[in-house]
């Protein structure tokens, strides 16, 4: 059969005059450039997108999420009890993982542990659970402790860590360490020889997948796959990028810079836009423990100075990719919110004008803002020498430092003085999926416990309304106290929100149906 | 060898400057280094805007009136960008030379005169030279903070040994000299050897060898800058303005080809200073080259 | 002879040794987490913990260098701390396009500058050695990635005669594996024939002016026998020196022009595994490039003999 289909397509490229080509192949390949480097392959460990959407080719979830933010079954179906107390999931029958075996309850007990270590989220949900227990080859019971509002979310969650399942054997590698194998379930089955970290990863159609018959909708529904094998390159330089995707060696770019879109228009047989809805939300985020930014009027000083438009302006250029808004939690998400927007509103010179009156007022005594700036992350390296310009115009004294992203990321976790390797300010991106709700918006945590993310402000307020928000079972409910969440985030300087942008991917015409999704989907897609 | 045994230690200079007129292409390099260094020095005055100075509406903009060589990715003034990296270059380079000779200059005088010195620090100097340069520069700017003081100190290295085996093999040519003998057997305190009879010798071929030093520190410079690896783009550099502008290089050459003509004029005008140089002043060379 | 390539190896041992301290020391006193690398951009202090606890970055730097040199002594480089593969692997599937393209250039610069100042040398003063002379010290003046990007600009994007970037390896043919490789080949191939055909030029004036060469001209043997057979022969040392101590060279080009064709080489993964602070793999790749660097030289000094009568080493 294989081998027919294999034999007649070789024979109709022959037809078409592609001797001169290297070894005629039928096989439907896709090669796309995805917009960082897979050097790492442990999806439960990592944070990073590209190794997210890693672990969705290889790896398959009990949930997923649909288009319109609602958990669906997807490797196993549910059932919730009426108090909201216990959750039962049922395997569907005959899940296999890729070594052959077949898929068990015990196995994703082991996978769900592991990742709730791992997983931020996870963990508050495990603080919650009273047992995770296998009741038969293919029933998982999940049963809390105290009530947890957002089981079935985190089960089906896009976000950064979703919860993968695994073979038991994998999931009880010691903690810290990375899986030493990629056996998954998912569609794709990872090709560990054609593997070379930071280069290249290749992954074939999984044939033993068998595809739920409901339609496809972000990551729930039938996971079909129709095409034969997929090949990401690392490409460093978005100019060498897009000359291949002219070219056509190339058939997918994940992201594209959008200053070089015009190049695109001129290309034929390119096509480019928005294949992932959510975009991503640019974060200025403040050391509330070292001073100058430990007096909260010097951080709304901070706030009223920085410009959104200047900052995504310079860093994006064509508005047409990004949005402003006051939202802490994603421009266009169901909890979007406008509260606080009052620290947005108004012309730039006018906000510029409160800035200088409130530094004034708070007596800023002159202490420089150390703000980190990385060299070779082109996304997130003009925002600081932006941010620097608008914050010395309001009289602050700003240091930029510029480091490489790896050097910052280690900086970050410090929050000695300055002078012995602190800093002040810096600023990251959080793709909407890892920010669109007050449980997993690490940048909201008000513990300020050393274990929250880099930043530490602290919030008694925001703590108790987060604690509430895990129990609160209606969306209006939510709503509210999410509201209520970045009312107080903003006011106290929490960290300012520089604006919003989109991944505009490109993809030569013979690529079709790509679907959208909160990562780039790889099932649904012919060629 | 270098220095004739009749007069040990004479200012090289005043003896040998005036043997020819200089080639046109020596006066060439001459006018445009002096027209770079005049960059460097009244930057703030030929400039047409801070070099820093943002302005979101204006990114990418074609040359015109008022953005002479129009504008990078910033908005920033490509024109006064580039006059302001002359200074960072001419520093880096400045640094570098004058680094590595600082240090290689003594080392390379002791292990010339002491054997067992010389054993232990020239297997260090062949272990520093064994490792590329421009891995080792990566890695320190990359590990430390990428500021000026780094980056000078992190191209310094890898010319350290070059300077050390320089010095070492013109002492080793002096102590083979009768002056140095007929000093040792007068009983002349190592000192004065060293200053006196020794170091003389080195003046020349370190003039020669710091101009190329000195060229080819700004050309790692503006290397690191385009890995990635680089001073920061607060302060303009030829190496970071080139990296920025290499994004935009299809839609916008210039704003990489700008720095790189000026870049290539200024190391080109060392290049043959340095010629011109060693033309004059190291007889063992003499001869050869342009 | 062979008493002095035994001296010579066992000289390279101390030299090896104070690399390997050197760079390990440099890597772990600095600051950066391979295990944040790992963890990623949104990973809370309390996961990178976990990870670095793995990893063993944490035991006493003594016990880990030692434990690293004996490691290596028979034969194991480590495992990459962020894609835990071996370091070896890792090097193995990135060194053919590097030394590909290192062989091509070299193969470039010898085809191209050695003719040039032979040219040079015989023309002495013309037209012809100006130009050379003119276009060496441009060569040299130059940054390879601007070299780079004007070659890209005529030839590929104006021209479109050949490809923008990429790498297609040797075993899928002789034909797309040159046609890729030739613009970074001669991009990374311009600073060598700026400083061959400039040592070529030189010591070909120095030979030309022997006795035995005016000898053999005297004799009426043909002007090309001459150049080529008694000249070259004797300048070839100056020419090898070259390519042994411009290595260093040819390695920083190697990173720059990986970067601007985008060819998966040593030269991007070295790069990649500094701002990954990826400890092991920096270490071998900075050790394996030193060790080249050492064999190279020896090789030279061996060869040195071998071309020159004159040199003789007791």
């Amino acid at each position: 059969m294989t081998f027919l289909r294999y034999g007649t397509l070789g024979l109709a490229a022959l037809a078409a005059g592609a001797f001169w080509s290297a070894p005629v192949s039928a096989e439907q390949v896709v090669t796309a450039v995805m917009q960082a480097p897979l050097r790492t392959l442990d999806p439960h460990l990592s944070t990073a997108q590209i190794v997210r959407t890693h672990g969705f080719m290889v790896f398959d979830t009990l949930l997923g999420m649909d288009a319109d933010y609602n958990p669906q079954p997807q490797m196993a179906d549910y059932a919730v009890s009426d108090d909201r107390m216990t959750y039962t999931l049922t395997l569907r029958e005959g899940l296999k993982w890729h070594d052959g075996t077949p898929v068990t309850a015990e196995d994703c007990v082991a996978s769900l542990r592991r990742w709730g270590e791992n997983d931020g989220p996870g963990r508050t949900m495990m603080t919650h659970v009273a047992s995770i227990a296998a009741t038969s080859d293919r029933e998982i019971v999940i049963t809390l402790a105290k009530p947890f509002g957002q089981v079935l979310e985190l089960l089906a969650k896009p976000s950064p860590v979703p919860p993968f399942m695994m073979p038991k054997r994998l999931a009880e590698t010691p903690k810290g360490e990375q899986v030493a194998e990629m056996i998954g379930s998912g569609p794709f089955r990872f090709v560990a020889e054609e593997y070379r970290p930071g280069d290249q990863a290749v992954y074939v159609r999984n044939t033993d997948y068998v595809p739920r018959a409901e339609p496809m909708s972000w990551t729930a529904g039938g996971k079909v796959v129709n095409v034969d094998k997929v090949v990401w390159k690392a490409m460093p330089d978005m100019q060498t990028t897009i000359n291949a995707i002219q070219s056509g060696d190339v058939d997918l770019i994940e992201q594209v810079t959008i200053d070089l879109l015009p190049l695109l228009d001129m290309a034929e047989g390119v096509e480019y836009g928005i294949k992932n809805p959510l975009g991503a939300q640019v974060t200025g985020r403040f050391n509330h423990r070292l001073p100058p930014f430990d007096n909260a009027d010097l951080r709304r000083a901070a706030m009223y100075a920085l410009d959104q438009d200047t900052l995504m302006q310079t860093a994006i250029g064509n508005p047409d990719y990004y949005t402003l808004c006051a939202s802490a939690y994603g421009c266009e998400v169901p909890l979007a919110s406008d509260a606080g927007a009052e620290y947005l509103a108004g012309s730039a010179e006018e906000r510029m004008a409160k800035a200088q009156e409130l530094l004034k007022a708070a007596g800023y005594d002159g202490t420089p803002v150390m703000m980190m700036q990385p060299t070779d992350l082109t996304i997130l390296s003009t925002q600081p020498i932006v941010a620097a310009e608008r914050l010395r115009e309001a009289g602050f004294d700003v240091d930029v430092v510029s480091m490489d992203w790896a050097t910052l990321q280690s900086r970050k976790n410090g929050w000695q003085p300055v002078a012995e390797g602190g800093w002040n300010m810096l600023f990251t991106y959080w793709g909407v999926t890892g920010i669109w709700n007050p449980l997993v918006h690490a940048l909201l945590d008000g513990s300020g416990a050393d274990t929250a993310w880099s930043g530490w402000p602290v919030s008694p307020e925001i703590e108790s309304l987060r604690a509430e928000y895990l129990t609160s079972p209606t969306l209006d409910d939510q709503k509210r106290i999410a509201a209520a969440i970045q009312q107080i985030a903003w006011d106290q300087g929490f960290y300012y929100n520089a604006g919003e942008f989109k991944s505009v991917a490109a993809w030569r015409t013979e690529l079709q149906d790509i679907e959208p999704g909160p990562i780039t989907l790889f099932w649904g897609m012919h060629k | 060898m270098s220095v004739e045994p009749d007069t040990p230690g004479a200012p090289l200079m005043r003896r040998r400057l005036p043997d020819r007129p200089p080639h046109w292409t020596t006066v060439l390099a001459l006018v445009i280094l002096i027209a770079v260094v005049g960059m460097a020095v009244f930057a703030p005055l030929l400039a047409n805007f801070e070099p820093t100075r943002l302005n979101a509406a204006m990114r990418l903009k074609p040359a015109s009136e008022t953005y002479w060589l129009g504008t990078d990715s910033f908005g920033r003034d490509l024109y006064s960008r580039v006059v302001h990296g002359a200074r960072v270059s001419l520093l880096v380079g400045a640094g570098v030379a004058a680094g590595s000779i600082a240090i290689g200059l003594p080392v390379g005088l002791l292990a010339g005169w002491f054997r067992g010195f010389d054993a232990v620090v020239m297997r260090m100097m062949d272990g520093l030279m064994a490792i590329p340069g421009i891995l080792l520069a990566i890695a320190v700017v990359a590990l430390t903070k990428a500021g000026l003081t780094t980056v000078i100190i992190a191209i310094m290295l890898p010319e350290i040994p070059q300077v050390v085996r320089l010095v070492r093999s013109r002492v080793l040519a002096a102590r083979s000299e009768t002056y140095v003998d007929a000093a040792v057997l007068l009983g002349t305190p190592t000192r004065r050897i060293i200053t006196r009879h020794l170091f003389p010798s080195t003046i020349a071929p370190l003039i020669v060898q710091g101009t190329y030093i000195y060229a080819s520190a700004i050309l790692t410079e503006a290397a690191l800058s385009f890995l990635g690896v680089g001073i920061g783009t607060e302060i303009p550099t030829w190496g970071n303005i080139m990296a920025e502008g290499r994004l935009y290089f299809a839609m916008n050459p210039w704003l990489v080809f700008w720095p790189a003509i000026v870049l290539s004029a200024c190391i080109l005008s060392i290049n043959l200073l340095g010629d011109a140089l060693r033309d004059r002043l190291d007889p063992k060379m003499k001869g050869r080259g342009a | 002879m062979i008493y002095y390539f035994i001296r010579r190896l066992l000289l390279a041992v101390p030299v090896m040794l104070f690399v390997a301290l050197f760079v390990f020391l440099l890597l772990r006193l600095t600051p950066g987490d391979p295990a944040q690398a790992i963890a990623g951009d949104h990973a809370t202090p309390e996961q990178i913990a976990a990870i670095r606890d793995s990893l063993g970055l944490d035991r006493p730097l003594a016990g880990q260098f030692v434990a690293w040199i004996g490691n290596m002594l028979t034969g194991d480089f480590g495992n990459s701390l962020i894609s835990q593969r071996p370091v070896l692997e890792m090097i193995g599937q990135r060194i053919g396009p590097t030394l590909a393209l290192a062989v091509v250039a070299m193969a470039l610069t010898v085809v191209i500058s050695v003719p040039l100042g032979i040219l040079a040398a015989w023309r002495h003063g013309g037209l012809i050695d100006r130009a050379v002379m003119a276009f060496s010290v441009l060569g040299f003046s130059v940054p390879i990635f601007v070299t780079g990007y004007v070659l890209i600009g005529v030839f590929a994007v104006n021209l479109k005669w050949l490809p923008v970037q990429g790498y297609k390896p040797l075993a899928e043919g002789l034909g797309p594996f040159l046609y890729r490789i030739i613009l970074p080949g001669l991009a990374l191939a311009s600073i060598y024939i700026a400083l061959v055909s400039r040592m070529t030029r030189a010591s070909m004036l120095e030979v030309l002016r022997e006795d035995y060469v005016r000898t053999a001209r005297a004799k009426g043997l043909p002007e090309a026998l001459v150049l080529f057979r008694h000249a070259l022969r004797n300048a070839a040392i100056p020419i090898l020196t070259v390519v042994g101590t411009g290595f260093a060279m040819m390695v920083s080009g190697v990173v720059v022009t990986e970067t601007v064709f985008n060819i998966p080489g040593l030269g991007r993964l070295v790069v990649d595994a500094v701002l990954a602070r990826d400890y092991p793999l920096i270490q071998a790749i900075i050790l394996l490039t030193a060790a080249a660097y050492v064999v190279i030289n020896l090789l030279i000094d061996l060869s040195y003999a071998l071309t020159d009568p004159r040199i003789r080493y007791q």
